[in-house]
């Protein structure tokens, strides 16, 4: 375990290295701050679209920022043969997976505290309410989200090579699944055969992220999801992830390093 | 002779300075842009528009809080929910039902995700409204046309928000930009009438809406019978003001005006009588006097 710590430890450490992080927040601040600034008729306690607009930069700056710091791991190592020595250790390559994977999720959790600290600030000071639980949920089940996404973006890296590519097919399938995902089954039932069977088979197929954007719950105040439904929804995101990085270390154990 | 830099930078900045307090006014006229409304008009040409509707739509799923049919579900789209409340029309049982688009659940990954989404029907209230209102802002910014913006936005701010001064401004602005439309004169009355307690304007500004109305459609037949429920709202009001006046000859007449367009004539005949009763009450304690 202390292997896959230590592997960890050197991915968080490269989020505060790099400028990705440091650039996303300095621009949803940005944005946000002004966005809260304009004085719509005389009223300043108009606060939903100020939470919305920060939401939204959150979801996205935390989704780039994950799958930027996963896609570039692998082939990385790769590219600078630090694979060899770090595989020599002896390090497994369950563990090396499972330890990127492990850096990459708690970098993103990192990330995801802060934009969140920041949401509850600015929100908290224009509307005097702070619902902390539902903060709490809407983190969790943002970081369990990004479980998958991460277990997703790796997998991603050791089939393709390029980070670039890697990053913009990812984006892509989870764009395309937070936006058309939970509705894949009205369009099958207005499909005929054989197509409405190949859009429930990807229905039922798919992770279905779009349970885990909670957004609308915390900008529209309607409180609390049930916490049983918070647990039965991370058992689905780790029986994703376990999924995913169980296809990852497949793929890896059976792949050259050799660049 | 060597400068100090500091001074070449102030004398550069003195110099820009005095240039742009004499250029600034004439550049104003240098070319078309300056004849742009404002500086969406300006970055995105008529496919504002597009963004007009859409930030009309958020205010409207703003006023949902959220419940909002996507573009795969199934609605009626014709007309939206705070339009219909600024015309003071109100969900019946049936209607609700009809904005139910989400269904029975078709499978339990659907039965399971709507435990995270919001399932249920609802209007903002209790000054809430004013949520939408940066959406209809915007809108209004988008597209200067989109007359609904504008009689949403005042009907919102004077009769939820208590805020009759900000709403007399957005129609004002509306009708700067409108100026031919009865919709925003009609909100207007409205305001005057019920926010202002001012008979007088209110009256004048509905006449004006009326006279609009026939000037729009005195060549277009087809579009007066579409949109004869406007008619009948202008010379409805019209007749309650006259009413509460006291001109019941004034009052009977736009009931009777309104009455050629109601889909409800029976009912407008029912208050012309009760009228009538009020003002027969008026005279025969005249006409009963012994001489």
């Amino acid at each position: 375990m202390n292997t896959i710590w230590a592997l960890a430890g050197v991915v968080i450490k490269e989020l505060y290295r790099r400028k990705d992080f440091y650039v996303l927040f300095v621009l949803t601040a940005l944005i946000t701050i002004a966005a809260g600034m304009v004085n719509f008729f005389h009223d300043p306690k108009i606060v939903r679209y100020v939470k919305d607009i920060c939401m939204l930069l959150i979801w996205v700056s935390a989704l780039v920022i994950a799958l930027i710091t996963t896609a570039r791991q692998i082939p990385a190592e790769r590219e600078s043969r630090t694979i060899f020595p770090l595989l020599a250790k002896p390090v497994t390559r369950w563990q090396f997976i499972l330890g990127k994977f492990l850096g990459c999720w708690l970098a993103s959790g990192i990330a995801l505290l802060v934009f969140y600290i920041f949401f509850a600030i600015i929100t908290g000071s224009r509307e005097q309410n702070w619902p902390w639980l539902t903060y709490l949920q809407a983190i969790w089940l943002q970081w369990a989200m990004l479980a998958m996404v991460i277990a997703l973006a790796l997998l991603g890296s050791i089939i393709s090579a390029a980070p670039s590519s890697t990053t913009t097919i990812c984006f892509i399938a989870i764009a395309g699944i937070l936006l058309v995902g939970g509705h894949l089954n009205t369009v099958a039932l207005n499909q005929s055969q054989p197509l409405q069977t190949i859009f429930y088979t990807i229905y039922f197929l798919i992770p279905h992220l779009e349970w885990f954007d909670i957004r609308d719950r915390v900008v529209y105040d309607w409180g609390l999801v049930s916490w049983l439904d918070c647990v039965l929804a991370t058992l689905y995101a780790a029986a994703y992830t376990g999924l995913f990085l169980l296809l990852t270390w497949i793929g890896f154990r059976r792949k050259s390093l050799n660049t | 002779m060597k400068a100090s830099p500091y001074l070449v930078l102030a004398l550069v900045l003195t110099v820009c300075f005095t240039l742009a307090t004499g250029i600034e006014p004439h550049a104003a006229t240098w070319s078309n842009r300056s004849k742009s409304d404002n500086v969406f008009g300006m970055l995105f040409g008529d496919g504002r528009r597009l963004f007009a509707n859409q930030f009309f739509t958020m205010a409207d799923v703003y006023f949902h809080s959220g419940y909002y049919p996507s573009i795969f579900d199934l609605r009626d789209e014709s007309r939206k929910e705070i339009v219909a409340e600024s015309h003071g029309q109100t969900d019946s049982p049936e209607d609700e039902k009809k904005e139910d688009f989400l269904g029975q659940p078709k499978d339990w990954i659907d039965r399971f995700g709507r435990h995270f989404r919001i399932t249920e029907h609802t209007h903002l209230e209790h000054m809430n409204e004013r949520e939408i209102l940066p959406w209809l802002r915007l809108a209004a910014d988008m597209d200067p046309q989109k007359i609904e913006t504008y009689t949403v936005g005042s009907f919102f701010m004077r009769t939820h928000l208590n805020q009759p001064r900000e709403a007399e401004t957005f129609l004002r602005e509306g009708l700067r930009n409108n100026p031919n439309s009865y919709e925003i004169l009609f909100e207007l009355g409205r305001l005057y009438s019920e926010n202002y307690r001012d008979a007088d304007r209110a009256r004048n500004v509905w006449q004006l809406a009326l006279n609009r109305w026939y000037e729009r459609f005195k060549l277009d037949s087809e579009g007066a019978k579409d949109n004869k429920l406007d008619f009948e709202e202008i010379t409805i009001h019209l007749a309650r003001l006259e009413n509460d006046a006291g001109n019941y000859e004034e009052a009977i007449r736009w009931f009777q005006g309104a009455q050629k367009v109601s889909p409800d004539p029976g009912a407008l005949q029912k208050q012309i009588d009760e009228i009538k009763k009020k003002m027969a009450a008026k005279t025969a304690p005249t006409n009963s006097q012994p001489h």
